[in-house]
């Protein structure tokens, strides 16, 4: 028998569980609905007509978007490389180090995460467009350089940030008995400290993976005709022909995004709650 | 010998510094700062010909930008931005509220809840919105349902579906629906930090859940309520895609008009200028929010 | 006098844990209250059932005999002192103390009148404008205390209220929470699992035990007549014997302990009748050390009862902890059992009298022992 609810059990009030609903039905009604009728067979009214997969046939027909699908795949892969040393080098850098300018690296650092992608993007097209010209008649896959480029500058940050929060649960102590048996600096970050990073590294891979895959306003401004993304690809189907096979590529992209992010959460465990509350 | 708290001397390792500083400066310098260099340097700059630009130093794209027609659309933005921030504030507030008095297992549910959506693509959740605002699309749908419904009763007119999309209603629904869990975490974040022997404190006191929660809760919550609108603010201001595929054209937001000078009119100084102008919006709300910041430790 | 709350029968449950089991006790007016336990015993969740924080699964709360079960805790006549003071760190100490009178709707003019009586009651004076991190420890429990004064409420509740302070200034405060209580006269509740703390202050204790009431009684009466082994062990330190009534008379009774080679004579009666199985509770200090088998007998006048043979042990002192005031022996008698013992050092050479690994006698007086049925 359950006693009346105390004072500060918020949740057992009907009002804030009403609310609730109302607030998860407004977050996930468009998206059930956009999944499931990626399964519906007929083109164009949202009424149930019968179960089908063939927008999802006729999507792996489709090798414009196939194409389009590979070139993104590739741009993340490698950005995802690049992000994943370049934040690295960074967090071990801010996390172990004084110099003069500390703060205004930090700083600049912050900006890729503050700066409106609208200005990110327009300043990548001018610069590839007058200091770095980027031939777009490059064979595969060093067309896609430019996009590439752009990528690794807006995640880096990111990655940088969520291998800080791992590293700040290392014990500095490990370092100091590594360097008393005779390690010397490089040692010490290859054995001791960097095995320590792996969740993080992993987690932070995944976050700047799903960041190049899911970008568009930034990816639209850097491609051209003969370097089109996924995102951009679908972007031009939901504005000119929407069928529902946009539908079955929008499930693809739903489910392969959390998917990873998932199992980054589950790597980074508790860091990545606490960088989120920071943020 | 333990270091110290905010790390060595890099004259200690500069073999290592060295290392580990140039890729991540060498970087973003070249591939971040410069490209936004030369935007800002355009700023100040004007059309030539065709291809070339001449860097002036004059600040006349800045006039042009906030010339009536476009300082209108600096204007719309803004009451966007604001209008969505202030409906994600007023939902927002409740959801952190019951996350932060869930119990653990129920907290850790929730907060995937409200996070799910934000790992989705932003194309893909513009698209859903527009599923469902279309003509026929899903609330037009719903209520066409209840009011044929109804009209097997009663007499009533033909059912005029109602104009949900390509307009402010539509932009603004779609930025809440995609800014809504950047607003929930912040909040989430400063209440579940607050000592709830306050709240309790306060009740004990005599003073109502509502006046705890304006005298007690919301001031010592204050940064994370900052915290949250900059969030939601900044990325509303700036939101491109969500005003291209929902709005008409009387919701055209700044990106919408920079976009254009870049692809179709090849007016890129005012393009830049339009860029810097959204920046400086951006720092300044920033700006205000670290002095909020700094004004509160000073006053503890 | 008459009782101020009444708890009737009240159980708490969270999910299969029984925080309180079935609980039934009821507070004097004027009264200082203690609940005493170890961590755990539903002490605290008494408590804030009776502030309102809490609801009871089962049972009913009284206050003024109104029940007020279900009441908020903002509309009890009941105010609470914080573990950890919760005083509002984003307000100053006047306006800590002023917010209950505020939201009792008091005036401005009044307000401040009552903030500055409350302020030289707990001996804050003048430091009504500081904020709370400028304040310590111990000058923020004043804050709470006064702040929940202020609304002179029917009853206050303090939730371990010296747990946080140091040594030195937990003993100060003893006393000031006795004399404030005694000048307020308002009815204190107090929670606490430190018993020097409870017998100190209160006039009466509940000592409770996973969840349910133990004994309820004067600090007197818990050291002296425990009603149960638990709170015999509980309260200071005592020898407890189990053994069985050989002889049961008004008047006078024997029992045998298998423990101690001796039987044991007690000058009353015991409930039971001869052969129940019972425990002897003996206090440290009651017991009286002595060199030999024939030494003086317990200073008490009418021990001429005892018949010899009785009340007596045979042991080796094994420890012994010098207090200065006190000296405690830890003795370790022939069968093995260990007995503790406590001594004043009435004269400056008492601790050189008896030394490490020294045969010693113990005896008792007749009505020392407290018998234990349970």
């Amino acid at each position: 028998m359950r006693s009346a609810p105390g004072p500060l059990e918020y949740l057992r009030r009907w009002q804030l569980r009403m609310w609730l609903i109302a607030v998860a039905l407004f977050l996930y009604l468009p998206l059930a609905t956009l999944i499931v009728f990626s399964f519906n067979d007929s083109k164009r009214t949202i009424l149930w007509k019968g179960f089908t997969l063939d927008w999802y046939a006729k999507l792996f027909a489709d090798t414009d978007l196939l194409a389009a699908f590979g070139n993104s795949l590739t741009i993340a892969l490698l950005s995802t490389l690049i992000s994943t040393v370049l934040g690295t080098l960074t967090a071990l850098l801010l996390w172990r180090f004084r110099f003069p300018g500390k703060p205004l690296f930090e700083g600049a650092l912050a900006l890729p995460i503050v700066v409106p992608e609208i200005c990110l993007g327009v300043a990548f097209l001018v610069f590839f467009n007058t200091v770095l010209r980027w031939p777009s008649e490059l064979p595969w896959p060093l067309n896609l350089g430019a996009i590439t480029i752009a990528h690794v500058s807006f995640s880096f940050s990111f990655v940088a940030l969520v291998v800080r929060a791992r590293l700040a649960s290392f014990d500095r102590n490990l370092e100091d008995a590594a360097r008393d048996l005779g390690a010397g600096e490089w040692a010490i970050v290859r054995d001791i400290v960097l095995p320590h990073l792996r969740p993080g590294l992993i987690a932070g891979a995944l976050l700047a993976f799903t960041l190049s895959l899911d970008d568009f306003v930034i990816t639209f401004f850097t491609s051209g005709p003969d370097t089109v993304t996924f995102p951009v690809k679908v972007y031009a189907m939901v504005r000119f022909s929407v069928t529902p096979e946009v539908n079955a590529a929008s499930t693809l992209l739903i489910v392969l995004t959390v998917g990873l992010t998932a199992l980054a959460l589950r790597m980074q465990g508790t860091d990545l709650v606490k960088t989120q509350a920071a943020a | 010998m333990t270091a110290a708290a905010g790390g060595d001397d890099w004259r200690g390792a500069k073999g290592m510094f060295a290392v580990l500083a140039s890729p991540p400066v060498l970087w973003l310098a070249v591939f971040f700062l410069a490209p936004l260099a030369i935007v800002w340097a355009y700023s100040f700059g004007e059309n030539r010909s065709l291809t070339e630009i001449a860097v002036t130093g004059s600040l006349g794209e800045y006039a042009r930008a906030v010339k009536p027609l476009y300082l209108a659309i600096i204007g719309k933005s803004l009451w966007l931005a604001g209008l969505t921030t202030l409906i994600c504030l007023v939902v927002g507030f409740p959801v952190a509220v019951a996350i932060t008095f869930a119990d653990a297992r129920q907290k850790a549910w929730l907060l995937l809840l409200v996070m799910l959506p934000f790992w989705t693509n932003l194309l893909i959740r513009t698209y859903a919105l527009m599923a469902v605002l279309r003509t026929e699309g899903y609330i037009n749908w719903t209520l066409a349902l209840a009011w044929n419904g109804v009209g097997a009763v009663i007499a009533l007119p033909a059912f005029r579906p109602l104009d949900l999309l390509h307009n402010n209603f539509a932009v603004v629904f779609g930025l809440v629906y995609v800014q809504l869990p950047f607003m929930i975490l912040p909040l989430y974040s400063a209440l579940d930090r607050l000592d709830r022997s306050l709240i309790e404190a306060s009740l004990d006191l005599g003073a109502g859940h509502l006046a705890t929660f304006v005298r007690v809760v919301v001031p010592l919550a204050l940064p994370g309520i900052v915290s949250g609108v900059i969030v939601t603010f900044i990325p509303s201001l700036g939101a491109y895609l969500t005003p291209d595929l929902l709005g008409g054209t009387s919701s055209q937001m700044i990106a919408n008009i920079i976009e254009r000078q870049f692809k179709s009119a090849n007016d890129w100084p005012f393009g830049a200028a339009l860029s810097f102008l959204l920046m400086y919006l951006t720092f300044a709300a920033i700006a205000a929010q670290a002095m909020l910041g700094r004004k509160k430790v000073r006053a503890a | 006098m008459s009782a101020i709350i009444r708890f009737e029968d009240v159980t708490k449950r969270y999910g299969p844990v029984l925080a309180v089991d079935n609980v039934s006790l009821s507070v004097e007016e004027g009264e200082f209250f203690a609940l005493l336990g170890p961590s755990g015993c539903g002490k605290t969740t008494l408590l804030r059932m009776l502030a309102g924080f809490e609801t009871p699964s089962e049972g009913r709360i009284l206050i003024d005999g109104a029940d007020v079960s279900t009441t908020p805790p903002n509309r009890r006549p009941v105010n609470m002192v914080f573990q950890n003071y919760a005083v509002f760190p984003h307000m100053s100490v006047a306006d800590n103390i002023g917010y209950g009178l505020r939201m009792g709707g008091v005036g401005i003019g009044e307000r401040a009148r009552r903030v500055d009586e409350a302020l030289a009651l707990v001996k804050l004076d003048g430091l009504g404008q500081r904020k709370p991190d400028q304040l310590s420890g111990g000058q923020r429990q004043r804050v709470a205390l006064a702040r929940a004064l202020v609304k002179r409420p029917r009853v206050l509740l303090l939730d371990e209220p010296l747990s946080a302070l140091d040594a030195k200034l937990r003993d100060a405060m003893r006393s000031e929470l006795a004399a404030l209580q005694h000048e307020v006269g308002i009815t204190f509740v107090l929670v606490t699992h430190d018993q020097d703390e409870a017998l100190a202050m209160a006039g009466r204790c509940a000592v409770m035990n996973r969840g349910l009431l133990q004994q309820v009684a004067t600090p007197s009466d818990l050291y002296e007549f425990p009603n149960s082994r638990f709170v015999a062990d509980f309260i200071g330190s005592v020898n407890l014997f189990e053994g069985q009534l050989t002889l049961d008379e008004p008047g006078r009774a024997i029992v045998h302990a298998p423990d101690l080679a001796a039987p044991v004579f007690l000058d009353h009666g015991v409930t039971g009748g001869t052969g129940t199985t019972l425990w002897l509770a003996l206090r440290p200090e009651k017991i009286v050390l002595n060199k030999r088998a024939d030494g003086p007998p317990p200073p008490l006048s009418d021990d001429g009862d005892t018949p010899p043979g009785h009340n007596i042990a045979e042991g080796t002192i094994r420890a012994i902890g010098y207090l200065g005031s006190e000296s405690t022996y830890d003795i370790a008698l022939g069968n093995g059992r260990h007995v503790r013992a406590l001594r004043s050092n009435l004269t400056r050479w008492d601790q050189e009298e008896l030394t490490m690994g020294e045969p010693v006698w113990l005896r008792w007086h007749s009505c020392s022992p407290a018998v234990l049925l349970s």
